[in-house]
């Protein structure tokens, strides 16, 4: 759906350089200027302030409850946890404008599961029986309504956030091996994991942040003028006793190449204590390092940018949330993992103007909102940027519709265990 | 996102470790023959474990990096040995189909990430580079400069600053902190100190190293021995103060910092908020003189005043505010549970009680001071028609409720307000230094100093005298020091000391 952009004070906060994307797209800003364009060829800064109300219709579809109340009536932490953006996703669309009563004049389908809230005792989702249960709601789909069949998933859309997304699997060489649900291969997964060239990321996904507590961070906000008195600052495991003892495995080595180059230095702040002033801390911080642990992705990322610290992100071809509509590389440091025992080196020799270049671009107010899931939902914020994802692949591609009677996924594929009836 | 779950993960790991250690030379994928081969290698595994087991670690490791190790793993020392094979062979082969635990990569694309155990690489001095360090404090400086000029004061106003003060014991330590917390703030700072007695070598001295602009004004009369006299004559020396700014027509914010109080850096950067006429919390530091005395009298006299005073509630003098952060009133000293109690005399060993409201928790705009202003508000009385018996700076408003409540509304106490003395007669060697050194009189057959000490020359060594006096000091309790005419009395009563000792030793 094309539709008309004419700049207007509303797509150029005043308080991001507007300027810099200008100079970087010179041909673009001549037509900003002069003729309507489609929102693909918008630059970044707009793009977090767009407003996917009439630009998409989403259907949502009426699933029994056992795949969705049921598992939270059981368990109430999903609401809590780093995967608790499925449910407050489906809430979002339940009363959002976009959604559609009538599945004819969709653009895109919902199915609300919510295939993390199956929960340990100690609080960790176990993905063994997500896959069974995302093929019973596919088949249930598919056999109550036309759409799916229609298009065998390639408008339908599921919010899949857990280790290593649709690969439902916590350890990464299981998950590889996995590959993504067969079901799932032509939908496109809304999840929080993002590797480039990696089995478990499809082409199309949207890439989204974990879900932190907005209300515990915005209650912990400290003074803007308390000065920054902290270089880099991390807090979390080094090394993972419990599953890789001797190291090597987690984070592939990066975070133990960290502590053991680093724990002598002084203007590294990193330790794997909890300390119950994380958040003002990280307030108090220049860098907050980001690395890697089982899965690339980390609620670290959230923080470090809600709370104005640069994210020093070490993960080798990680794909970040909203890449397409937040400029990572001018809010982040990128460092190779095997530049981390170069890491003070490497940080220290960045000059201070692009410092303070990044703490104004992370100061944009809309960088934040787009990170965060309030409740309820806040104009900007993560629920419309997934929207606007979803907004931005419209119209379907040809290709998507399949001619009547043509199959292409295959249901009897995938391990013997996927298959048996949830 | 990992946690132990029980065999599921352990029998992979253990299964893919069997698998690698089983087979370190073999790279057939093949597992399903059933020949000597199988059962060699059967044996070799079992071989293979059962030094493990002695061993305690996997040495299959060891024996992969000492036969595929290469150069590329020299300039770094790496704990785990790497194995080098797994970056190269990024290809979709049949063969990572076996999980082998050290290699295993992407089936479709090839990759540079790898799954798998990694080295933990560590660089051969894993310590800070000096030239580094320097570099990231100065990349900490121009972010807190940044963030002072977008979040902090914007434009701000020098400060004049008001202490009065007076020669006596613990002048210096006051004085010192004082000047301290002046010599940290980034604004212009005016000190004015007003020195009862008349200017002295002592208080210049003391005041020269501060590095902040300073005047100091002799005002001369001798500070009396009373609190209540002492009160006095500091507002009339501040009041002299005052009239130097107005005579100087100094522009800034006027504060009065006490010598003995504590002051946060936090109250500089509040009171710069001020428009004309403010105030703020003071905690006020009540106490009685002695450390023995407060645990005998107190038990048993002030039972009752103990009670009716919350325990450890530190009373707070400042403005008062109602519900829509107006001022109201304010809250003051009540001092009627110290009534008969409360020191007179400046070394009296009783409470020093503040007035009710000390003139430190006021904070006001120079040109409130000056004969003409061109927006003086009409609420402020001109400086001469006020006396010189004012108890606080209240007295020059006609309106008291135009005051402006600072440090949110009074609900921050931003600074603290102490006295402490010395005794009136304790004697302390001028500008703390002494000069001639003390000479040790006292030989101990106790300690290991030698039977006759060794003869100090003049002027050396201050430091081996300071020890010397602080071994003197902590033998009595009061807060005295030995001028050299009462040595040789001091020296004796240390002998009789040191001999008493002996007897109850012996």
């Amino acid at each position: 759906m094309l539709s008309i952009s004419v700049p207007s004070s509303k797509f150029f906060p005043a308080s991001f350089p507007f300027n810099l994307y200008l100079k970087k797209r010179p041909f673009f800003s001549f037509l900003f200027i002069f003729s309507p364009i489609t929102q693909t060829l918008r630059s970044a800064g707009d793009v977090l302030e767009d407003d996917p109300v009439g630009r998409l219709k989403v259907y949502v579809y009426e699933l029994p409850s056992k795949y969705n109340k049921k598992l939270l009536q059981k368990d109430p932490r999903c609401l809590t946890h780093m995967f608790a953006a499925e449910i407050f996703m489906h809430r979002f669309l339940l009363s959002s404008p976009v959604r559609t009563l009538n599945p004819d004049e969709a653009d895109w389908f919902y199915a609300p599961i919510y295939p993390t809230c199956d929960l340990t005792p100690t609080g960790l989702p176990l993905p063994f029986k997500s896959p069974r249960m995302m093929r019973s709601a596919v088949q249930l789909i598919s056999s109550n309504w036309p759409y799916w069949n229609r298009t065998e998933g390639s408008d339908h859309f599921f919010v899949v956030p857990h280790d290593f997304g649709a690969c439902f699997h916590y350890q990464e060489e299981k998950a590889i091996e996995r590959g993504i649900l067969p079901l799932l291969q032509r939908a496109t997964l809304v999840q929080t994991f993002g590797q480039r060239n990696h089995v478990c990321l499809n082409e199309g996904s949207i890439t989204i942040p974990p879900y932190a507590p907005p209300q515990k961070m915005q209650a912990r906000q400290i003074p803007l003028d308390t000065p920054r008195s902290i270089f880099v600052y991390f807090r979390g495991l080094f090394y993972d006793v419990n599953n890789d003892p001797e190291g090597g495995y987690y984070a592939r080595g990066a975070r133990a190449a960290v502590w053991e180059n680093f724990k002598n230095n002084p203007l590294f702040d990193i330790s794997t204590d909890h300390p119950a002033t994380y958040y003002e801390d990280m307030q108090r911080a220049i860098f907050c390092l980001c690395p890697l642990g089982w899965a690339p992705w980390s609620p670290r990322l959230v923080e470090a940018v809600v709370f104005g610290c640069i994210p020093v992100i070490i993960a080798d071809d990680i794909v970040l949330p909203f890449a397409d509509a937040i400029p990572w590389e001018e809010i982040g440091v990128f460092v190779a993992e095997e530049d981390v025992p170069d890491l003070d080196t490497i940080l220290t020799s960045i000059p201070s103007e692009v410092i303070l270049r990044k703490q104004r671009l992370l100061a944009n107010p809309s960088m934040k909102r787009a990170m965060l899931f309030p409740q309820p939902a806040q104009p900007g914020d993560a629920f419309h940027q997934i929207l606007n994802g979803l907004a931005r692949k419209l119209p379907h591609d040809r290709t998507a519709y399949l001619k009547p009677g043509q199959k292409v996924l295959n249901w009897t594929t995938g391990p013997v265990g996927d298959l048996k009836p949830w | 996102m990992k946690f132990s779950l029980l065999q599921q993960s352990y029998m992979n790991r253990r299964s893919g470790s069997f698998r690698g250690s089983s087979a370190p030379l073999d790279s057939s994928p093949d597992n399903t023959i059933k020949s000597p081969a199988s059962i060699f290698w059967l044996l070799l595994h079992g071989i293979c474990c059962l030094i493990s087991l002695v061993l305690g670690f996997r040495f299959s490791r060891l024996v992969f990096f000492f036969l595929f190790s290469t150069s590329t793993t020299t300039t770094l020392y790496v704990t785990t040995p790497f194995h080098p094979l797994s970056r190269t062979s990024v290809i979709s082969n049949p063969l990572t189909n076996s999980a082998n635990d050290l290699l295993v990569s992407n089936s479709t694309v090839s990759s540079g990430v790898v799954v798998g155990r990694h080295g933990i690489r560590i660089r051969p001095w894993p310590h800070p580079n000096p030239s580094e360090v320097i570099q990231a404090h100065q990349i900490i400086e121009r972010v807190q400069r940044e963030q002072r000029n977008q979040f902090g004061v914007k434009s701000p106003r020098s400060l004049i600053v008001v202490t009065p003060t007076y020669v006596r014991t613990f002048q210096t330590l006051h004085m010192i902190g004082v000047m301290h917390s002046l010599m940290l703030l980034p604004y212009d700072v005016v000190w004015i100190v007003v020195e009862a007695g008349g200017i002295t070598n002592e208080t210049e001295l003391i005041i020269a190293k501060s590095g902040v602009k300073t005047l100091h004004i002799g005002f001369n009369q001798k500070m009396p021995n009373t609190w209540e006299g002492r009160h006095r004559l500091e507002t009339k020396m501040r009041l002299r103060a005052l009239r130097l700014v107005r005579e100087e027509k100094m522009d800034g914010i006027v504060m009065f910092a006490d010598d003995s109080n504590m002051h946060s850096m936090e109250l500089f950067d509040e009171i710069q908020n001020v428009k004309w006429f403010g105030a703020v919390s003071v905690g006020i530091l009540v106490h009685s003189g002695g450390a023995d005395e407060t645990l005998l009298a107190a038990a048993k006299v002030d039972k009752e005043a103990e009670e009716n005073l919350p325990n450890s509630v530190v009373p707070v003098q400042g403005p008062a505010c109602n519900a829509s952060n107006k001022l109201a009133g304010w809250h003051t000293f009540n001092s009627l549970t110290y009534k008969g109690k409360s020191a007179v005399y400046i070394d009296d060993r009783a409470t020093v009680l503040p007035r009710k409201l000390e003139w430190a928790g006021f904070v006001l705009n120079s040109r409130l001071l000056w004969k003409e202003a061109e927006d003086k508000p009409e609420w402020v009385k001109d400086m001469d028609s006020v006396g010189e018996n004012i108890e606080n700076p209240l007295a020059l408003l006609k309106d008291p409720s135009k005051v402006e409540p600072l440090g949110s509304c009074g609900r921050q106490v931003l600074l603290w307000w102490l006295r402490v003395e010395a005794r009136a007669d304790s004697k302390f060697p001028p500008g703390w230094i002494i000069d001639p050194p003390l000479e040790i009189t006292v030989p101990s057959k106790r300690t290991p100093w030698p039977d006759t000490p060794p003869e100090l020359p003049p002027n050396e060594e201050k430091t081996i005298n300071q020890e010397q006096t602080v071994k003197h000091s902590s033998k009595t309790r009061s807060p005295r020091s030995k001028r050299r005419s009462k040595r040789k009395h001091e020296a004796g009563s240390v002998e009789t000391q040191v001999s008493a000792k002996h007897s109850e030793q012996n």
